[in-house]
């Protein structure tokens, strides 16, 4: 397990809703997609999902999956209607610059050390 | 006309108990699901997690049944000319049906095989048309079933046991 906010110092992100606290997020993983229904089948409720993915019905999926934060690879930025949905489903969206790939891999190393 | 059912490992006898007793429902939600409007699907399902969760439904059940019926409302919007998605509660499971005006599915066995997918250039672009929805649905309910007629209206109904 690990805290959401040591991953988001990490790959340098920012937390587009702030009213969630990345210190009380606790994960074991990811599930990298862009698929939604790959993500409503494979997805796990200790995993964040890595996507480029940023329109409302991505928060549906994350709500009914029951995935706890959303990190947006490549500086993706989503409107603010789709943040509040997500605070209101109370799931976390993260951005960050790098791309799925390294995101991905610092992730792999940090649950891996 | 066509017909598709499945069955859980073990849930064939709960299913035709349930279906013959044909009980009242606790609680019956029914919501609209328009062609196209992706912003519109997806509250159903929404709405029956949200009271799923006040009932104290288990979380592992309640995500089973919210990856089922958000999968099977997508489909009747990208899919069909619209529909309704009606749930049945009842005291140990629960029950969803969408019915659809059409054009209805020609060959279910197809439909069903992961992969396979007819979405246009709108659904894709939202990131749907994986053709994994149908096996999602399969995967997470105790019991399915697909009525469809080519040309005609498709429904759609699952059973999971709390
Ligand atoms: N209500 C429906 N009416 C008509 N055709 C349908 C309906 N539901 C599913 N289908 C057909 O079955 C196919 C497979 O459905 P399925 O949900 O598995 O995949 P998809 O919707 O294409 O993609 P995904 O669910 O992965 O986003 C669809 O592409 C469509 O051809
Ligand atoms: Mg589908």
């Amino acid at each position: 397990m690990m805290k959401l906010a040591n991953y988001m110092a990490a790959i340098d992100g920012t937390n587009h809703t702030p009213a969630i606290d990345p210190e009380e997020i606790e994960i074991l993983g990811a599930y990298v997609s862009d698929m939604l229904s790959d993500v409503m089948g494979s997805a796990k409720p200790d995993q964040v999902w890595i996507t480029i993915m940023k329109h409302l019905n991505v928060i549906a999926v994350a709500s009914m999956t029951g995935v706890p934060a959303i990190i947006l690879a490549k500086g993706n930025v989503p409107d603010a209607a789709v943040c509040d949905k997500a605070l209101e489903e109370s799931i976390c969206i993260i951005s960050s610059k790098l791309s799925t790939f390294e995101l991905s891999g610092i992730l792999y190393s940090m649950l891996k050390a | 006309m066509a017909e598709y059912r499945f069955f859980a490992d073990g849930f064939e006898e709960r299913v035709s108990d349930y279906l013959s007793n044909k009980p009242e429902a606790d609680v019956e939600l029914e919501f609209a699901v328009p062609e196209k409007d992706f912003n519109t699907a997806g509250k159903g399902s929404s709405e029956l997690k949200n009271l799923l969760k006040r009932l104290g439904v288990d979380s592992e059940i309640l995500r089973r049944i919210a990856v089922a019926s958000y999968e099977a409302e997508i489909n009747v919007a990208a899919h069909s000319q619209g529909g309704v998605m009606k749930s049945a509660v009842h005291d140990e499971l629960i029950h969803v049906s969408f019915i659809d005006s059409g054009p209805g599915i020609g060959d279910i066995e197809q439909a069903m095989v992961p992969g396979f997918s007819t979405a246009d250039d709108l659904v894709r672009e939202l990131g749907f048309g994986a053709g994994l929805g149908l096996p999602n649905i399969k995967k997470n309910s105790d019991a399915m079933r697909i009525v469809s007629q080519e040309g005609g209206s498709t429904t759609l109904e699952f059973l999971i046991f709390f």
